[in-house]
């Protein structure tokens, strides 16, 4: 039972997707829309096949700039949640101050970014690192507040100093919030990057990015060649999220609860 | 001259929350060296809330408290306690955790690592150093928090129903092994428990607590030397003792405004 149920698992996506991808095929013959409209999946194949060259380049590109923003926002996201966590007056100073740059849509800070951090990479990472900051500070900051009463105690009674406390108590029981909010940011950076390349990225003179490459095929009207593009943002962003699963992996799956298996 | 001196001395001691109602009310109950103090009554009579306030976790309304001859956060250095569940750090083995009070102090890892490893042999865990909590059993998870709480040898153990989640089987081997251990260490004990036969073998002073205001209701003199052996559960006498426990118990919950 238990076997059959975890193939079934597996093979649901793969079931789903075809009936997608004949729904797919079905619409276009029945409404008769044209291949700059609407291709078909194998029309997709072959554009990226065609552009695959430029696609590999900017998603390099792309890559770049989504790693470096989210890295950055790993780093920033883990210390401000940290002095969010130290005490109660940063807290209440600061996370309305978080709330405003979080909900601030991003296109009205654009062209003040660009003013400031330039056109091109500088731009394209201040986006990302704007995109993806929020749910790391967020989730972390929630973890580090979440430390079972009894641990504190523990260390109380131990004479802990806050130090200790924070290093040897709050910060490894927050991993696993932590690495929930990386999770959420690892989808969100490879879009950020490629918002910003739309955005600024053209003006730099560069090779672009894939966000480059929507405006270009766009004002080309290749539409294959978009959902092409839009193709290789997916595969870009499982590659970011399959990154984080796996640091996930290597960190908690000794200790916590959700890698719970039948291995005592 | 130490050993004359009351390991925990409660004068006239009140305890209240903010302005919340009195949850303990006139404690008087000194604890001399040795003492293996159970305390038994009636959910919500204060039982947890006075190893809090022996542990300096919280502190007194009225009155005064010494523990070991100073203030209770004086004398935490010389203090242990054991929580209901195990609360051993997830992310940690058994030796980890059990070194833990140790690295707190500063200790260097290569005493530190001996002194676990010695701790957990003590309790019966040599054999499992490198396994996490969730590797283990229920009565594990406990042994490593005792082996943890030992590795500083306290002169006072506060315990607070740490075998209360367990099976009779599992609770009565602890027992049987916390005394044990007790030879071995001397320290003193004050053991908060639902359980009237685990208090009646472990202690040599049992106190009856009543609620709405918890305060002390009675005590019975458990006189059976120690060490004590796992077949003076079935003497008339431990029974006897256990009955008389029981009455009282009944009595307070009679009495008790609902």
């Amino acid at each position: 039972m238990k076997k059959t149920s975890r193939l079934f698992l597996w093979l649901l996506p793969a079931l789903s997707g075809l009936l997608f991808v004949g729904l797919w095929y079905g619409v276009r013959t029945a409404s008769g829309l044209q291949s700059w409209i609407l291709p078909t999946p194998v029309e997709i194949l072959a554009a990226a096949w065609h552009e695959r060259v430029r696609l590999l380049a900017a998603a390099g590109s792309t890559a770049l700039g989504a790693l470096a923003g989210f890295l950055l926002a790993g780093a920033l996201g883990f210390a401000t949640a940290l002095l969010l966590g130290v005490s109660r007056s940063l807290r209440a100073g600061l996370y309305p101050w978080l709330l405003v740059l979080q909900m601030t849509p991003v296109i009205v800070l654009t062209p003040i970014i660009v003013l400031w951090a330039g056109p091109g990479l500088p731009g394209i990472i201040t986006i990302t690192w704007l995109i993806s900051f929020f749910p790391i500070v967020a989730n972390m900051t929630q973890g580090l507040l979440s430390t079972d009463m009894n641990h504190v105690a523990l260390f109380r009674m131990a004479n802990a100093s806050r130090l200790q406390e924070m290093l040897l108590l709050r910060v490894p029981s927050a991993m696993p919030y932590y690495l929930a909010g990386l999770r959420i940011a690892a989808t969100l950076a490879p879009i950020g990057a490629i918002f910003g390349e739309y955005m600024v990225g053209n003006s730099s003179g560069g090779t672009g990015g894939l966000g480059f490459l929507v405006y270009s095929y766009n004002t080309q009207i290749k539409i294959p060649a978009l959902f092409a593009t839009a193709l290789t943002s997916c595969l870009l962003g499982f590659i970011f999220v399959a990154a984080v699963a796996a640091l996930n992996r290597a960190v908690l799956h000794k200790w916590h609860d959700s890698f719970e298996r039948n291995d005592h | 001259m130490e050993s004359a001196a009351p390991i925990v001395k409660f004068t006239s001691l009140k305890k209240r929350y903010g302005a919340g109602p009195l949850i303990l009310d006139d404690i008087n109950l000194t604890v001399a060296p040795g003492d293996f103090v159970s305390l038994i009554g009636p959910s919500g009579c204060g039982k947890s809330t006075i190893l809090k306030l022996v542990s300096g976790l919280s502190p007194g309304t009225e009155g005064t408290l010494t523990v070991l001859g100073t203030t209770p956060r004086e004398a935490r250095d010389r203090q242990a306690f054991i929580f209901q569940d195990a609360t051993l750090l997830p992310w940690l083995t058994a030796q980890r955790n059990v070194e833990l009070p140790l690295r707190l102090r500063g200790m260097a890892a290569g005493p530190r690592a001996a002194r676990a490893a010695e701790m957990l042999a003590l309790v019966g865990l040599a054999e499992v150093p490198e396994y996490y909590p969730r590797q283990l059993s229920g009565g594990m998870k406990m042994r490593v928090s005792i082996a943890r709480a030992l590795t500083l040898d306290p002169q006072l153990l506060l315990l607070d129903e740490p075998f209360g989640a367990l099976d009779e089987m599992t609770r009565n081997r602890l027992n049987e092994e916390l005394l044990t251990l007790r030879e071995r260490s001397r320290f003193t004990a004050v053991f908060v428990t639902h359980s009237v036969s685990e208090a009646v073998f472990l202690s040599n002073r049992v106190l009856v607590m009543a609620a709405n205001p918890g305060r002390l209701h009675g005590e019975v003199r458990i006189d059976f030397a120690y060490p004590r052996i796992p077949a003076l559960r079935e003497r008339p006498e431990f029974q006897a003792r256990v009955n008389e426990v029981s009455r009282l118990l009944h009595r307070v919950e009679a009495t008790a405004s609902p």
